[in-house]
């Protein structure tokens, strides 16, 4: 018992130190041709993983070239965002389907 | 110049024929035309991946055949499901012809030419399905489940259309 106490502690602590610098990561779905967020948001650092529950093939990606992901019907692909920025992706096989990803800097660092 | 003529007739004819088709389609009959879109836009493709020799058009015809027999397999699926049995008809018929002149007229082609050929029809072809679907097709259609896939089915050839004009871009 003492020892799950203390592991919990640990945890806490852990996780109370590790706040500001701990990525997220935002899951959009790919499902009847489109994407479940017409406009996402993150910060720089994040995971993006997108989901294709389609039975079709599916890319993300943005119309700048920084990143591209290609999707099988049914698997999921990522990316870590590295720049701040509004970045604009489309699917490359169904260029109708379009979204947003909005990136914000990292959060600063909170006072201890 | 002729040949791009007789081509854009067949095209014509064949949405002209969507659109004057009476009395209006039954669920049967709107099964068979979506699916028989999905079997011309295949065999269109099948031809294309045996003769271009230009990557993107290739990659665009492979993933015209999967998608296309994707959503085909979901047709059937549903048809038997609720117990429906497509039914011919002479929009079907029409676009079957259209297509099989186009095939015609295509295999006399190679290189560039085929490639501009195959994906000014994709173009062409995917644009007459769509405004069958969205001003025929699924405004007739009576089963909720067949309306939605009609729908899915819009959106898919939507950017099949766009992508093919992208590509179309691409070639030399």
């Amino acid at each position: 018992m003492p020892g799950r106490i203390l592991t919990a502690a640990f945890l806490l602590s852990v996780s109370l130190w590790s706040v500001p610098a701990r990525a997220e990561t935002i899951e959009i779905e790919m499902t009847n041709l489109a994407f479940s967020k017409a406009v996402a948001n993150a910060r720089v650092g994040d995971t993006i993983v997108w989901v294709n529950k389609d039975i079709f093939a599916h890319t993300a990606t943005a119309r700048n070239g920084d990143w591209k992901v290609t999707l099988p019907p049914g698997k999921s692909g990522s990316v870590v965002v590295k720049k701040k920025g509004s970045f604009e992706y489309y699917c490359e096989y169904h260029p109708n389907m379009t979204a947003r990803l909005v990136v914000a800097e990292k959060k600063p660092p909170k006072k201890k | 110049m002729r040949r791009l003529f007789t081509a854009a007739a067949a095209v014509m004819f064949a949405a002209a024929s969507l659109a004057a088709q009476a009395p209006k389609p039954t669920d049967p009959q709107i099964a068979h035309i979506a699916y028989t879109a999905g079997v011309l836009d295949i065999a269109a493709a099948k031809q294309a991946i045996a003769v271009s020799k230009n990557k993107d058009v290739l990659a665009f015809a492979e993933q015209m055949v999967k998608d296309h027999e994707a959503v085909n397999k979901q047709a059937l699926d549903l048809v038997k499901k609720l117990n429906v049995t497509p039914e011919d008809n002479d929009t079907s018929k029409s676009l079957t012809r259209a297509a099989e002149a186009k095939r015609t007229e295509l295999a006399k082609l190679s290189g560039a030419a085929f490639d501009k050929a195959y994906v000014a029809n994709e173009v062409a072809f995917h644009k007459t399905v769509n405004s069958a679907l969205s001003s025929v097709l699924i405004p007739n259609a009576k089963n909720g489940e067949l309306k939605g896939l009609l729908q899915t089915g819009l959106k898919l050839f939507q950017g099949h259309e766009q992508h093919a004009e992208h590509v179309a871009t691409l070639i030399k």
